[in-house]
């Protein structure tokens, strides 16, 4: 298998999106997904559980310290940057907030970017700012796979039309069809 | 920023071994002074639920803030305490390793941009009075009350190398310990058992625990979800 994580950036919209492509996911999807949804510094985790209970797979918060599993999916915390270390395990801080938000989508991506280098797929969905795009232009630069929301399917086109404007996207998709992309990333057998 | 000048990372390495105040610098500018006030609203409601009746239960009352960066926080505590009754019997150890961020902190100036973030923040903790009737606005910074100041006790501690100053009550040291690794975090530990009286509380950061250190067992959870723990008898 190649590809050994994948990185989600999203932000307003991102609730339905991410509720979308969990109801589809199969249980077994085994490539590990780190997500930055941009959310309110004091909202709790509830969100978290509500959509671990509609999907396949395991949803959870991120843990300081914890090792990224095979078949996981983790979200950032509220009102902590999330980071990945070489070692594929996660750190946590609360470092000045960048692009107005804490977490941020650079931020993870910039470092999942040097943790898997060519191993890892980026994806940039629904939202309204710019954050994601330098940290979408850091995977394509160590050599990952850049996918893209494409902006006339996305409930809020600003943040996946730039990251457009920043790189050269690998693909450029509606929702429904990146979930099928990934899942013949994922088993390219089955397909 | 004082790297500013050398052209490549090879350079710090030489510079750090001979010159002392630009390692002093740089160990500085390293570390992490982003602070709020009343960050985490849960957490500081717990407080006055929770931990301010067991205060309350002590003549005298020692709290340390461990990491305190630029003072915020202890500030915020400094608040909490006055309008509880407690502040005049209270002294607040605030320490850091950081001195640029310590004499911040003493100054208690800070900008005028996040007060209404941290309005709402205590407001939203539980907070009694008017925020603004605790701090000065004047040419876009506000500074903090002279009376929050008086019982805080400002000092330079390294939590690595640094040892025990004093028993305590409370320690609050939130979002401090994430950016150790576990070595260190059971060190720090130490030290924390070490200085808390039997009884007295731990606070941590809401993503920080005492689940991986020799000292989880040692404690009873006041709060589990705020991470406020009860040293054990």
């Amino acid at each position: 298998m190649k590809y050994e994580a994948i990185v989600i950036g999203v932000s307003s919209g991102g609730m339905i999106a991410l509720k979308f492509i969990f109801s589809v996911l199969p249980a077994g999807f085994s490539i590990p997904i780190i997500i930055v949804q941009h959310i309110n510094a004091n909202s709790d985790n509830e969100w978290i559980k509500l959509l671990n209970k509609k999907s396949n797979l395991t949803i959870k918060e991120a843990d300081e310290k914890e090792k990224i599993e095979t078949g996981n999916v983790y979200i950032a915390p509220a009102n902590y940057h999330l980071l990945i270390e070489n070692d594929k395990t996660f750190s946590l801080t609360i470092d000045e907030r960048v692009n107005f938000a804490r977490p941020s989508i650079d931020v993870l991506f910039e470092s999942a970017a040097e943790a898997y280098k060519n191993k890892l797929i980026g994806i940039v969905l629904t939202g309204s700012n710019n954050d994601g795009a330098k940290g979408i232009k850091r995977i394509k630069e160590l050599g990952g796979m850049a996918i893209i929301q494409d902006p006339k399917t996305a409930e809020s086109s600003i943040m996946p039309a730039s990251a457009i404007a920043a790189i050269e996207p690998d693909y450029i998709l509606s929702l429904e069809k990146i979930v099928q992309l990934l899942i013949k990333i994922d088993n390219p057998i089955k397909q | 920023m004082v790297l500013s000048g050398l052209d490549d990372v090879s350079q710090i390495q030489s510079r750090v071994l001979k010159d002392e105040i630009f390692a002093h610098e740089l160990l500085q500018d390293l570390s992490i002074t982003v602070t709020e006030m009343f960050r985490d609203q849960d957490f500081y409601k717990s407080l006055r639920e929770n931990v301010i009746p067991i205060l309350k239960t002590y003549p005298f009352i020692k709290i340390w803030h461990a990491g305190c960066a630029t003072g915020e926080e202890a500030y915020s505590m400094a608040i909490i305490l006055q309008e509880e009754g407690l502040y005049d019997r209270t002294t607040i150890y605030a320490t850091d390793f950081n001195q640029q961020a310590l004499n911040r902190a003493k100054e208690g100036i800070f900008s005028n941009a996040m007060m209404k973030e941290y309005t709402a923040n205590y407001q939203l903790s539980g907070g009694k009075e008017s925020f603004a009737s605790y701090y000065t606005s004047n040419y876009g910074n506000i500074i903090m009350n002279q009376s929050l100041k008086k019982n805080i006790v400002w000092a330079n501690h390294n939590l690595v190398t640094d040892s025990v100053f004093a028993e305590v009550h409370l320690i609050l040291c939130r979002n401090v310990l994430i950016y150790f690794d576990v070595d260190l975090q059971n060190k720090v530990q130490k030290l924390f058992y070490g200085s808390i009286v039997n009884g007295g509380i731990l606070c941590l950061g809401s993503k920080e625990s005492l689940r991986f250190t020799d000292f989880f067992e040692k404690y009873t959870e006041l709060d589990k979800k705020q991470r406020i723990f009860k040293k054990k008898y």
